[in-house]
């Protein structure tokens, strides 16, 4: 045990960021899942780039990992960060921006070498020149000491040595923020357990970390950030994505029906495909196509077939798949589309984050072509909105659009794991005989009568004896499903498409407003919502009101958004892009929201929401 | 680095298409022509080829003996692409291009279902190419039936990948300068294990063809020549006349000499030195190395340079079976994997497997 003193803290804001090819992410995940492991809530924000491999020691090639973690709960992956680790030169001038003075910055000194200070621009060195005076700065020589520690792996390169250098800063931080390391040697074992040199390698870095920290003078004390109070259960720390995929998995467990993945890789929706690709034991079915135009049309086909046919990607995969999600909107056939949002237009930011798709999945197609839209709002809310979107589309007979994006894609947090009993049952009744007499009195099958409740048309999938019928993206008639051309058919078809959408049940939208006094409501949707609770939080620790929502269905919105947006003075709508939901709400229900809106491919911070929410109380005092 | 790993030999055992399609007992009456006809009024214009091809598979369906129920077809867009709509089977009249891609979700989350893809020159090389050769690299169990009539018929007239170099249209006026797909050698190209091709006006050959190609366990590809009488009359006029069908048609019958001409005027393909081939009279072949047509040859190169006889002009038009070899099919595979991993975890996941799902590695208890 360490014979340094302890202090408490509340919460920490971790960055680790340093080379693409330093490991950041790796060592951010482990740090996370030994704070996870402690009981602290948690927040995480990976930031890398699009680049596999950017210039090394480059700013462009800079890759960060940043984990908020607390005694209490937390709502975003947090601001500033308190501790800053720079592995090079490129790490520290990318982030010391973001980094508050007197805060904590540990460098590796071994890469502040006149080369690399050169290649992002610094002429003298930071760690020398007294530009980092007001930070409290820890230079360590993370390399060459990790390679010390190694002396005696003969049958290691220097190269390979170096390369645990990432340990051993988790081991000093593990040290520094009383983490417990039996999950990471756990995890190295299952990792490098088929060789024995580089996981001793990776385990004495680790260690070596540890005990630097314990050893020198110039860290005098570790931090103890004691476990949240949560609601009893058992938990596991998932990303977005892998929410998203468990979500699906459970769905077509309920649903009785088996899941088909068609899919083409994107950033940041490929983690999808990888999780559900090795979900075969749960009867999952994952093909890789040969472009998203496919994904859509295998899954599409699948969903023909009677299964839960999902296809996954990004904005401009979306951009693809329209003529195929209009034909599943003509055919009337349950398809879940995923969309993990990213910054556009074009390739736009690959690896960041942005809310810019939503009037692109709401209208991104020709003719009138209603379908449902949900958001989900948190990393771990991913998993329900998931199996929402399979109700959906599998009770309406429709495509759903599910929109997720980068950031809660990557991001993570606890979950509490839910019991297989409590998740909804989904009810799916495939047609199994006639559902009508034709004037002769004898049975018949009409693909598109309607049930009078849901509006949706029978599912009636191929191998059915006596069902046998055509559909096609051709105008169907009502009831029949033949071929028509004919002008007052194609309006009722339209019309009870539509009637068929606004008709989906979802719940009302809940209002967060403690003091009940609010004269303004700040609404958002999607990943908005954690910077969003935690903005209003800090208005109202100040002692003003504030009332907040989150809409999880955009398409159709909850029956009661109208009344409660006519409920206050002033409406303001937080949004990753220029105003689309705020569009919306307002062609809608003529209510003059006022939109807040960043497009920097980060998500919004706490303090800048804040900001915003109280110059909005202003303008209404 | 990428490691790969032997995937095992093909699960099915069988190298039958329609093995796991249920059939009708034996002791049911064999259906007939009507059994497949809807009761949609068909709509091509009068005198289209389409009209011969339709009556060929509504006739040729009973002979396989399959449950109607059990039958999908799955079409595009395009005149050709209306026929799902006349046949009393499952059908989809889809999007342009895209059948392929439906055709394979379908077909491989249902390996009890024949399906059929319906497809035009346009959709199938032109907006549809990509999912086409991807279909036949991948090998998914489909009858992919190609019409093709060198033209655009639906959006009335415009030159196709098909056409020949040329061609005056109401978007070529000057004659078009694309160079022309050979859908056949395409497929070959692609990967594909059965291409096939056949005249809509001889019908037994197509009917033979097509039950090859329903019976192939993979993907199968039929170029079928259709003539569109209102925008490219009598493209294929040099082939259905009597009097010079036979000097042009090369019969491809496997395991036989290619052979071209009547009894007394035949032809026989035979090597030059220089690598390629010529047709010579059947007096002349001596000792000449002459061309015996293998479908079944592992290597497509024969099979492609068959395919290549064909010009322009259609001067020697191949018809039959090209290639017909035993692949592992994608279909099969990915449900043997699935298969695999189920059988191998104790059977179907119950709620308590789903349940170590979501608990995952890696859980801590609060409480
Ligand atoms: C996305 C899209 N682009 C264009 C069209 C218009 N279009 C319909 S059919 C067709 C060409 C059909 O040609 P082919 O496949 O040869 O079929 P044919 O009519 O000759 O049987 C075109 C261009 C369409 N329906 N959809
Ligand atoms: S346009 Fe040509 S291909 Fe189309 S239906 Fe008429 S004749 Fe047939
Ligand atoms: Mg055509």
């Amino acid at each position: 045990m360490t014979s340094k003193t302890a202090q408490t803290l509340d919460r920490v804001v971790i960055r680790f960021a340093g080379d693409s090819g330093d490991g950041m992410q790796l060592t951010g995940d482990r740090f996370t899942s030994e704070t996870a492991a402690l009981g602290n809530d948690l927040s995480t924000l990976p930031n890398f780039p699009a680049e596999i491999r950017a210039p090394q020691g480059t700013l462009p090639g800079v890759s960060s990992f940043q984990l908020h973690f607390a005694d209490h709960d937390v709502l975003t992956p947090g601001d500033a960060p308190d501790v800053l680790v720079a592995m090079n030169p490129a790490a520290l001038k990318a982030n010391i921006g973001d980094v508050p003075r007197g805060a904590t910055v540990i460098v590796n000194t071994d890469e502040f070498t006149k080369r690399n200070l050169g290649k992002v621009g610094y002429e003298t060195s930071p760690l020398e020149d007294g530009s980092l005076e007001s930070w409290h700065v820890h230079p360590v020589a993370l390399t060459s000491i990790t390679v010390e520690a190694l002396a005696e792996f003969s049958g290691l390169s220097r190269k390979e040595k170096e390369r645990a250098k990432n340990m051993f800063a988790l081991g000093l931080l593990s040290w520094m923020y009383t983490r417990p390391t039996t999950g990471t040697e756990q995890f190295l074992k299952s990792k490098f357990g088929a060789r024995p040199e580089i996981l001793e390698a990776n385990l004495t870095a680790l260690h070596a970390g540890w005990n630097y920290g314990e050893t020198t003078e110039d860290f005098a004390s570790t931090y103890v950030v004691a476990p949240a109070p949560m609601p009893p259960g058992t938990y596991r720390n998932v990303t977005g994505n892998t929410a998203l995929a468990l979500g699906l998995v459970s769905a077509s467990h309920r649903a009785g029906r088996p899941l088909v993945l068609g899919s083409y890789p994107i950033t940041p929706a490929s983690d999808i495909l990888h999780a559900l690709s090795s979900m075969k034991r749960h009867g999952v079915t994952t093909i890789q196509a040969e472009d998203e135009i496919a994904g859509a049309g295998i899954a599409l086909g699948a969903a023909y077939g009677g299964a839960v046919g999902v296809t996954t990607t990004s904005g401009p995969g979306i951009a693809l798949k329209a003529e195929t999600i209009g034909l599943a909107v003509a055919l009337e056939l349950p398809l879940v589309v995923v969309d993990i949002q990213r910054g556009g237009p074009s390739t736009g930011l690959p690896t960041k984050t942005e809310q810019a798709d939503l009037l692109q999945v709401m209208y991104g197609r020709n003719g009138e072509s209603p379908l449902p839209v949900i958001a989900a709002q948190t990393p771990a809310d991913c998993f329900d909105a998931a199996l929402d979107a399979v109700r959906i589309a599998t009770t309406y007979r429709t495509p759903v659009v599910l929109l997720s994006d980068g950031y809660l894609a990557n991001g993570s947090e606890p979950w509490s794991v839910p019991s297989v009993d409590d998740l909804p049952q989904m009810h799916v009744d495939l047609a199994s005989e006639p559902n009508m007499t034709d004037d002769n009195g004898e049975p018949v099958f009409r693909p598109y009568l309607r049930d009078p409740e849901t509006l949706a048309r029978p599912w009636a999938v191929p191998g059915t004896a006596g069902l046998e019928h055509r559909i096609g993206g051709i105008e169907k008639a009502d009831v029949t499903g033949d071929i028509s051309y004919d002008p007052d058919n194609h309006e009722k078809m339209v019309r009870l498409r539509q009637a068929k959408v606004d008709g989906v049940t979802v719940p009302d939208v809940e209002v967060d407003d403690p003091t009940g006094d609010a004269r303004i409501l700040v609404l958002g949707w999607g990943s908005t919502y954690g910077p969003i609770a935690a903005a209003t939080r800090v208005v109202r620790n100040a002692g003003q009101p504030v009332a907040r929502a989150h809409v999880r269905h955009i398409n159709p919105f909850p029956a009661n958004l109208g009344d409660v947006l006519r409920r206050y003075d002033r409406v303001l709508v937080p949004e990753m892009n220029t105003g689309q939901l705020a569009m919306l709400l307002r062609s809608k229900y003529l209510v003059d929201v006022r939109s807040h809106t960043a497009i920097r491919g980060l998500p919004f911070t706490t303090v800048e929401l804040a900001g915003a929410i109280t110059t909005t109380l202003q303008e209404v005092q | 680095m990428t490691t790969t790993t032997d995937l095992g030999m093909p699960t099915t055992g069988t190298p039958d298409g329609l093995a796991h399609v249920p059939h009708l007992p034996q002791d049911e009456p064999k259906q007939t022509k009507r059994d497949f006809t809807s009761d949609q009024e068909v709509r091509w214009c009068p005198g289209c080829g389409d009209y011969v091809i339709l009556a060929a598979v509504q006739s040729f369906l009973p002979d396989l003996g399959l449950r109607r129920e059990n039958i999908v077809f799955v079409s595009g867009i395009g005149c050709s692409s209306r026929f799902p709509y006349y046949l009393d089977t499952y059908g989809m009249h889809s999007i342009h291009g895209r059948a392929p891609a439906i055709a394979t979700g379908l077909a491989t989350s249902r390996p009890d279902l024949s399906v059929w893809v319906v497809t035009g020159d346009g959709d199938a090389l032109s907006i549809g190419g990509n999912h086409l050769i991807h279909a036949l690299r991948r090998n998914v169990n489909m009858t992919i039936l190609l019409f093709n009539n060198q033209i655009y018929g639906l959006t009335k007239g415009q030159y196709s990948p098909t056409s020949r170099p040329g061609t005056v249209t109401k978007s070529s006026p000057l004659g078009s300068v694309d160079a022309p797909f050979n859908p056949v050698s395409l497929a070959l190209g692609a990967e594909a294990t059965f291409v096939g091709r056949a005249m809509e006006s001889d019908r037994d050959e197509l009917k033979s063809v097509l039950r090859a190609a329903a019976e192939h366990r993979g993907a199968a590809l039929v170029e079928i020549y259709q003539n569109c009488p209102i925008f490219n009359d009598g493209a294929f006029e040099a082939l259905k006349d009597r009097t010079q069908q036979a000097a042009r048609i090369v019969r491809l019958h496997s395991g036989e000499a290619v052979t071209v001409g009547t009894e007394e005027d035949r032809r026989v393909l035979v090597r030059t030195t220089g690598g390629g081939s010529e047709f010579v009279p059947e007096a002349e072949v001596g000792a000449r190395d002459v061309v015996v047509h293998d479908a079944h040859a592992d290597d497509p190169s024969a099979a492609f340079a068959l395919s290549r006889l064909d010009t322009p002009e259609m001067s020697h038009v191949p018809m039959g079976i090209f290639r017909q070899v035993e692949r592992p099919t994608y279909d099969d595979q990915v449900r043997a994997q699935v298969d695999a991993a189920v059988d191998t975890a104790g059977g179907p996941a119950t709620d308590d497997d789903l349940q170590a799902l979501l608990r995952g590695k890696d859980t801590w208890t609060v409480g």
